[in-house]
C-alpha cells in the first residue's frame, strides 16, 4: 500500500508541474508534429504514402518525442536539486522509479491521443480498423520504451554530456520494441491487414515489456545508490 | 605490481601460431560449389561473430555482478570484454559486406542477422562512449548498458528473425561438409584463444592503471 501511496505522489507531482507550466506537452507535442512534416517530404512521393510509411513516422514521432519528453523531466529534477531530496527521503527506491516512469507514461499517452489522429488524418492510415489493437501495441511500445528511458535518463542526470547520451543509449537498446511497434501496425494499416500478425507482435510487445521492466526494477536500485 | 601472469602470453602464442597454420587447412578444404573461393571468408566471419556474441555475453554477466558486489574486477572485466565485443563486431561487419557482395550481389541486406549484430555492436559502442563521456561514476552507469545489452541479444534476434531472413541460419554449421570441419573448429579454437589472450591483456592493462591511479592518489594525499 505504501507502495502505491508513494508512487502516486511521485506521479502527481510531476503532473502538477506539468499543469501548471504545460511546458513539456507543448514543446514535445509541437516537435511530433514537425518530424512527421519532416517525414512527409520523403514519405510521400507524387502525393501519395509509401507503403508502411504511416507506421513508421508514427513510431519514429513517438521515439523521438519521447527522447525529448525524458531529457526535460530529468532536468527539471536537477536544476532544483530534487531528485537528490528524492532519494535521500525515506521510500523504496523502485517506487521512484515507477513514480516517474508513471508521470512520463500519462504525458506520452496525452501527445499520442494528439499526433496518432494526426498521422492518421494526413497519412490515410485505417486507425478505426482494428482500434483496440492498435491501442493495445502503443500502450505496450511506449510502456517498454519509458521503462528504459527512465531508467536511464535518471542514470545519466549527473552525467556529462547526458543529452548526447541518452539518445545514444537508448535507441539500439530499444531496438526490439520499434521493430514490433512498427511491423504490428503496418500489418493493420495494409492494404491487405493481417490481424493475426499484428497479435503476434503485440504480445511480443508485452514479453519485452516484462524483460525490461523487471531489469530496470532490479538496476534502478544500485545505480542510483550513491 | 602483481607478477605478470605466464599463462596470457601462452594464449596469444597459441593464438599466432593458430592462425599462422589456419591459411594452410583452409586451402586444402575443398572449394564450396556455388560461392568457389568467396566462400573462404566463412572461416574467419562466423568464428568472429561466435566471439562477439559470447563476449557479450561475458559483459552482460560482469556488469550483473558489479552491479549487484560493486567488485573493482568484475567492472574491469566487464568493460575489456565490450571493447573486445566491438573489435570482433568490425571483423564480423566487415568480412561480411565482403562475402555479401560476392554472394547475393549486393554490400548490405537488412536481414536478420545482419541487422541484430549492428544493432549489437552499437549497444556496445554507446556502452565505449558512455565510459569515456560521461565523466565520474559511469562505471555503474555502464554496468547497466552492458546487463541491458545481454538482456537484448535475443530480444533484437528474436523480433528481428521474424522481420526477415535470407541469411543462411546456424544449421549451416553442422551440415558442413566433412572436409570443412576440420579448418573452421581450428579457426573457432584460434578465434577462442585470441580473445581469452586479449582479454587478460587489456584486464592487465587496466589493473597497472588503476594501480597507478591509486599510488597517485597516494602521492598527492
Amino acid at each position: 500500500m505504501q507502495f502505491f501511496r508513494t508512487v502516486l505522489t511521485i506521479a502527481r507531482k510531476d503532473l502538477v508541474i506539468e499543469a501548471r507550466s504545460r511546458e513539456l506537452a507543448y514543446t514535445t507535442l509541437f516537435f511530433a508534429i514537425s518530424v512527421v512534416l519532416v517525414f512527409s517530404f520523403s514519405f510521400v512521393v507524387e502525393g501519395v504514402a509509401l507503403t508502411d510509411a504511416a507506421a513508421g513516422i508514427l513510431w519514429v514521432a513517438i521515439a523521438f518525442a519521447g527522447t525529448l519528453a525524458l531529457g526535460r523531466t530529468f532536468e527539471r529534477e536537477r536544476q532544483g536539486d530534487t531528485l537528490k531530496a528524492l532519494l535521500l527521503s525515506p521510500v523504496e527506491r523502485p517506487a521512484i522509479y515507477v513514480g516517474k516512469l508513471l508521470g512520463l507514461l500519462l504525458l506520452m499517452t496525452a501527445v499520442e491521443a494528439v499526433i496518432v489522429p494526426v498521422i492518421g488524418l494526413l497519412f490515410q492510415a485505417p486507425l478505426g480498423r482494428a482500434p483496440w489493437l492498435l491501442v493495445g501495441l502503443l500502450a505496450a511500445g511506449t510502456i517498454g520504451f519509458a521503462a528504459v528511458g527512465t531508467l536511464f535518463a535518471a542514470m545519466l542526470i549527473r552525467a556529462q554530456s547526458r543529452d548526447v547520451l541518452l539518445p545514444v543509449v537508448l535507441y539500439p537498446i530499444t531496438v526490439p520494441l520499434v521493430i514490433a511497434g512498427v511491423r504490428g501496425s503496418a500489418a493493420i494499416f495494409a492494404v491487405e491487414p493481417n490481424l493475426a500478425m499484428a497479435q503476434a507482435w503485440l504480445s511480443m510487445l508485452v514479453f519485452f515489456d516484462a524483460v525490461f521492466l523487471t531489469l530496470a526494477l532490479w538496476v534502478f536500485g544500485p545505480v542510483m545508490n550513491e | 605490481m602483481q607478477k605478470q601472469s605466464p599463462v596470457v602470453p601462452v594464449f596469444l602464442a597459441v593464438a599466432a601460431g593458430m592462425f599462422a597454420y589456419a591459411p594452410f587447412l583452409i586451402d586444402a578444404a575443398p572449394y564450396e560449389s556455388t560461392m568457389g573461393l568467396i566462400q573462404r571468408i566463412f572461416y574467419y566471419h562466423v568464428p568472429s561473430a561466435m566471439v562477439m556474441f559470447g563476449s557479450a555475453f561475458v559483459c552482460g554477466i560482469a556488469s550483473a555482478v558489479y552491479l549487484a558486489k560493486r567488485s573493482p574486477q568484475s567492472d574491469a572485466v566487464a568493460l575489456a570484454a565490450a571493447e573486445l565485443v566491438v573489435v570482433f563486431g568490425l571483423i564480423v561487419l566487415v568480412t561480411g559486406p565482403l562475402w555479401a557482395r560476392k554472394a547475393w550481389g549486393v554490400w548490405w541486406q537488412w536481414d536478420a542477422r545482419l541487422t541484430s549484430s549492428l544493432v549489437l555492436w552499437l549497444i556496445f559502442v554507446s556502452y565505449l562512449m558512455l565510459r569515456r563521456f560521461a565523466g565520474a561514476g559511469s562505471e555503474m552507469l555502464a554496468a547497466a548498458v552492458g546487463v541491458f545489452g545481454m538482456a537484448n541479444v535475443p530480444c533484437v534476434y528474436w523480433s528481428v528473425n521474424v522481420w526477415r531472413t535470407i541469411h543462411p541460419n546456424t544449421n549451416v554449421v553442422r551440415s558442413l561438409a566433412p572436409e570443412m570441419r576440420l579448418p573452421f573448429y581450428w579457426c573457432v579454437a584460434a578465434f577462442v584463444c585470441l580473445y581469452v589472450g586479449l582479454l587478460l591483456t587489456r584486464l592487465r592493462l587496466e589493473q597497472s592503471r588503476r594501480g597507478l591511479e591509486a599510488a597517485y592518489a597516494e602521492i598527492e594525499d
